[in-house]
């Protein structure tokens, strides 16, 4: 496990490298000036670029500058929106409530999503098996912000609380949730339908163990491997989706953050907090992976 | 790649069954037996009634996008502020020539019009940004693919990059700092801007698939047979990698569409994908945000439309792949 | 402790009274609904087992020996395979009528089965031990340390070398032969009567093949187990089984004790299996083959199943259908049997 862990540690070394001086270098690094349109439909502040100027050390040449970055980014300082607030205290404040959000949505589409896929993954070829597959389809091809509009206009929901409790919180959750949701039963299903002849089942089934533990412990715990790699993958598409669940919620967290720095044009507020949750989705990604090898022995030892 | 001749030819008889003779396996006769995985996914694709439905679809979505004005005479940017959140005139349906189907937005512009407009918008950049990925991805794949070692492992780390970005997030960042609101971005130029930032993101799945088939290529007996007598890799990828990777990249290439015009509805909602004056169905719900209680149809067009699209791409990626891998059937 | 019955027992189930012997199969038919058509797995079978005896079974892949194992197990994939016909008793009880729950628990105590690939057979996510244990604690109500103990008492008797530490390993971790003991040791944790071995040597090296047929030979004769071996291998059969049943198509076509069977086989295929054996003394020689391919499930030829292959086929041989006589001690289910075993 340790060889697996260390290995997986140094493959995820060059992509953190590489993505974030891709960020880099699309924030600050191309020719040009580059405060031009990031401060809205007027010019950025005079103490605004002064600052960002010495915090990212923009007169230094540009490889010095791009290590200053990441040294930054590790350490916390995310500089300021152009009117002066520290970005990194808008994240502290919005964290919990995205959290809390990403916590009710995970909850959701794992529960529902792994029910909906066992269920039809051993009735295959029922009806139930058909509408849950149809509306798997459907739940994957509306985009959120759809489904987000259609609720709040249908179900006459209003904005979430600034507090954010998580009773308001449990539609946004499962609406955030939905594609995902779809996604999970599929896979769940399709790696049932696939184990279900597997030989160890089989003998599992010889051993003469109940039904139950058959399906539960010796068919799910295999067929739950892939399901869990594509948590950590779809962390991503969380991320996208809950800037327009936030936006359209009125959620005061990232998302929501987020969702109204584009709105005002500000993007040197939207790039700043793109990275960190790129940073996020990296480190969430390598602990799935190695979550992996916990799950998968065969994984570990290869 | 499996072929439904390997897949149907193991035999449900004898579950042990022991290669010592492999022929017994044959309990369950091929009825015609040289018939292609196209062609066998052809007949299969034919009977399926979700098929038939999402390719009409697309057919019909295609035709909107290369010629509206078969559907809608009205021009979708001329604004009549006197109508200005008109109701959907239903008696107007089913009449050629005739506006106001679908209402009028704040703008007093034809809803039906502007829905019907905004299918090109959608399609192109789906079409050219799945085409992109293809030529692209698969380009690199068929280096790393052929070429192995070094290259194979720096193009791989390459690729990582990209993927470590989450989409909608990396598309964010691209887009605001190429289209910046002062750039004032034409709409030939912010659709290209589109593709290509969609292009950027998606070339490493694609290259991850083709460099698995030409990797599962290179193993088989007749394509070394045919390296053994000379042939030239540029002969052998066209002959032998190519026909293999297809199925693969039609499938994918298909659900990735799909979930394109989804993500350019998204970024032109959020404001930094597509903007006007390209009308767009991401755009027009964008703007319905304001509108939604005294007009809700101005959000229900274009999303019924949107939704319907993606719908109809999925559904054929799908179906497809299920009629070329017949193990999951 | 051997207690071998070979001549003394009759040796057809079909003539025996219900509940003589330890296992019997009577009569069963399976047949396999596919999208291509039905297909006749097992046509009629019928043999029997006691404690102390091996049983072999004989025959090329789609003769459906394994079919009637799992059968007999409860374990075939339903569909696409249907019991059609028949009986399985095990102790006079037939198991095919009994109620679900009581069958499960013959399973494992009972009857229980070691398969041909452990690599696959074995949980892959699942230490041994874990696998192993899972039987006493989940069968005997045993704790999680009781459970481990006796595991690692079962692995010392397969002879896999540092058990203690060895349980705590994935199956991927150990090597063929030794994977396989531990599918031999799993099979035997709820001391079983009777030991189906399905095809157990033929995923493995030539030279581990024999020591996992001593080791399964010495168990169950310890044991006193009844064990039915189901092997395409002649040459496996000989040293450790004490009747064979030969299939083909799905039925029974000869069966006899292994000396009588080996010195004088009785039915065509038999001989012609027999015959394609490698030989030491006839090196350099061609070896013998059998003509044709084994018969397609779907189709299964007109009157002997065998006819098209046959080096004896007359026209009698399309037409009818020979039934499985009893010639002495022994039987055949071929039109010239009686010649044959009256032959020199």
């Amino acid at each position: 496990m340790g060889r697996y862990a260390l290995r997986r540690l140094l493959q995820a070394i060059p992509v953190f490298i590489g993505t974030t001086f891709l960020i880099w270098f699309l924030v600050w690094g191309l020719p040009g000036d580059p405060f031009a349109g990031r401060c809205g439909e007027k010019k950025c502040p005079e103490a605004y670029v002064t600052y960002m100027t010495e915090k990212f050390n923009l007169d230094e040449p540009l490889p010095v500058q791009y290590l200053m970055y990441l040294k930054n980014l590790i350490t916390g300082n995310f500089g300021q929106t152009f009117n002066g607030t520290e970005i990194g205290e808008l994240l502290a404040q919005a964290f919990p409530i995205s959290m809390k959000l990403a916590l009710v949505a995970v909850v959701a589409e794992a529960l529902i999503g792994i029910t909906a896929g066992v269920l039809t993954g051993l009735r295959r070829g029922s009806f139930i098996d058909n509408l849950v597959l149809v509306s798997t389809l459907v739940l994957i091809a509306v985009p959120i912000f759809v489904i987000g509009l259609v609720a709040r206009y249908a179900l006459g929901l209003s904005s979430v609380s600034p507090d954010a409790p998580f009773v308001e919180l449990i539609i946004p959750g499962i609406i955030l949730a939905s594609g995902s949701m779809a996604y999970i039963t599929r896979l769940t299903r399709v790696n049932l339908v696939e184990n279900r002849r597997a030989d160890y089942v089989r003998t599992a089934v010889a051993k003469g163990l109940t039904p139950s533990r058959v399906t539960g412990v010796h068919l799910l715990r295999n067929s739950m491997i892939p399901v869990v790699t594509w948590l950590g993958l779809d962390l991503g598409a969380l991320m996208g989706g809950a800037i327009v669940t936030e936006g359209i919620f009125n959620i005061r967290g990232i998302g929501g953050l987020l969702f109204g720095a584009i709105n005002r044009r500000e993007s040197g507020v939207v790039v700043s907090i793109v990275a960190i949750l790129v940073l996020v989705y990296l480190v969430v990604n390598l602990l799935v992976d190695l979550l992996y090898g916990v799950l998968d022995p065969r994984i570990r030892y290869e | 790649m499996s072929s439904p001749e390997v897949a149907t030819a193991t035999s449900p008889t004898e579950p042990t069954a022991v290669p010592a003779t492999p022929a017994a396996a044959e309990v369950a006769p091929r009825k015609e037996k040289n018939r292609g995985l196209w062609s066998d996914a052809w007949y299969e694709l034919r009977r399926k009634p979700l098929f038939v439905i999402s390719a009409i679809l697309i057919t019909i979505f295609v035709l909107m996008a290369a010629f509206p004005q078969l559907f809608s005479s009205v021009d979708p940017t001329v604004q009549d502020l006197h109508k200005s959140l008109e109701k959907p005139d239903f008696g107007a349906w089913f009449k050629f020539g005739e506006q106001g189907q679908f209402g009028y937005n704040v703008l007093g512009q034809d809803i039906y019009a502007r829905v019907i407009y905004g299918a090109r918008a959608s399609i192109v950049v789906g079409v050219f940004a799945v085409l992109g990925n293809m030529l692209l991805g698969g380009f690199f794949g068929i280096v790393s693919g052929y070429l192995g070692g070094w290259t194979d492992t720096l193009l791989a780390r390459f690729g990582d990059i990209f993927l470590g970005l989450p989409f909608v997030l990396g598309a964010l960042v691209i887009l605001s700092t190429f289209a910046s609101v002062q750039s004032d971005p034409s709409a030939f130029r912010i659709t290209s801007l589109v593709i290509l930032t969609f292009i950027v993101l998606g070339w490493p799945s694609f290259a991850r698939i083709m460099r698995a088939s030409v990797l599962s290529t290179k193993q088989l007996d007749y394509v070394h047979a045919a390296q053994a007598l000379g042939a030239r890799p540029g002969r052998i990828v066209f002959r032998h990698v190519l026909p293999n990777a297809m199925a693969p990249m039609v499938v994918v290439g298909t659900i990735t569409l799909g979930a394109y015009i989804g993500a350019e509805a998204t970024l032109s909602f959020l404001g930094v994908g597509l903007r006007p004056p390209v009308v767009s169905w991401g755009i027009m719900i964008g703007e319905s945000r304001n509108f939604m209680e005294p007009a809700p149809y101005i959000m229900a067009f274009p999303a019924a439309f949107l939704v319907v699209a993606v719908l109809s791409f999925v559904m054929l990626g799908d179906a497809v792949r299920d009629a070329l891998d017949p193990k999951l059937r | 402790m051997t207690d071998i019955k070979v001549n003394t027992a009759p040796v057809l189930g079909t003539d025996g009274k219900a509940g003589q012997h330890l296992l019997e199969v009577e009569n069963l038919h399976v047949e396999f609904r596919t999208r291509d058509g039905v297909a006749k797995v097992i046509n009629g079978v019928s043999y029997h087992v006691d404690a102390g005896e091996t049983l072999a079974v004989l025959g090329e892949s789609g003769s459906g020996k394994s079919v009637t194992a799992q059968t007999i197990m409860g374990i075939l994939d339903t569909p696409p395979g249907f019991v059609t016909g028949g009986a399985i008793r095990f102790r006079g009880k037939d198991l095919l009528t009994m109620p679900k729950d009581e069958r499960r628990l013959v399973r494992g105590e009972g009857i229980s089965m070691v398969f041909q690939d452990a690599l696959s057979a074995l949980n892959p996510v699942f230490t041994v031990g874990f696998q192993i244990a899972e039987l006493f604690r989940k069968r005997r109500g045993m704790s999680r340390a009781d459970g481990r103990k006796r595991a690692i008492e079962l692995l010392d008797q397969v002879k896999i070398p540092a058990a203690a530490t060895r349980i705590n390993d994935y199956p991927h971790q150990f090597s063929g032969g030794m994977r396989q003991r531990v599918m031999i040791a799993m099979s035997l944790a709820l001391d079983p009567e009777i030991l189906i071995a399905d095809e157990p040597t033929t995923a493995l090296d030539v030279t581990v093949q024999a020591q996992i047929m001593d080791l399964l030979a010495e168990i169950r004769r310890e044991r006193n187990m009844g064990m039915i071996l189901i092997t395409h291998d002649l040459g496996v059969v000989a040293d450790v089984a004490d009747r064979i049943a030969v299939m083909y198509a799905g039925r029974i076509v000869e069966q006899a004790d292994v000396h009588s069977l080996y010195a004088k086989p009785c039915h065509p295929y038999t001989m012609a299996l027999l015959d394609s054996l490698p030989r030491l003394d006839l090196k350099g020689q061609e070896l013998n083959t059998i003509k044709g391919l084994p018969p397609n499930l779907l189709r299964i030829p007109s009157g002997c199943a065998f006819h098209p292959r046959c080096r004896m086929a007359r026209d009698i041989c399309s037409a009818e259908r020979p039934a499985l006589i009893q010639l002495g001690d022994r039987a055949s289910a071929c039109h010239f049997a009686e010649e044959l075993v009256g032959r020199e």
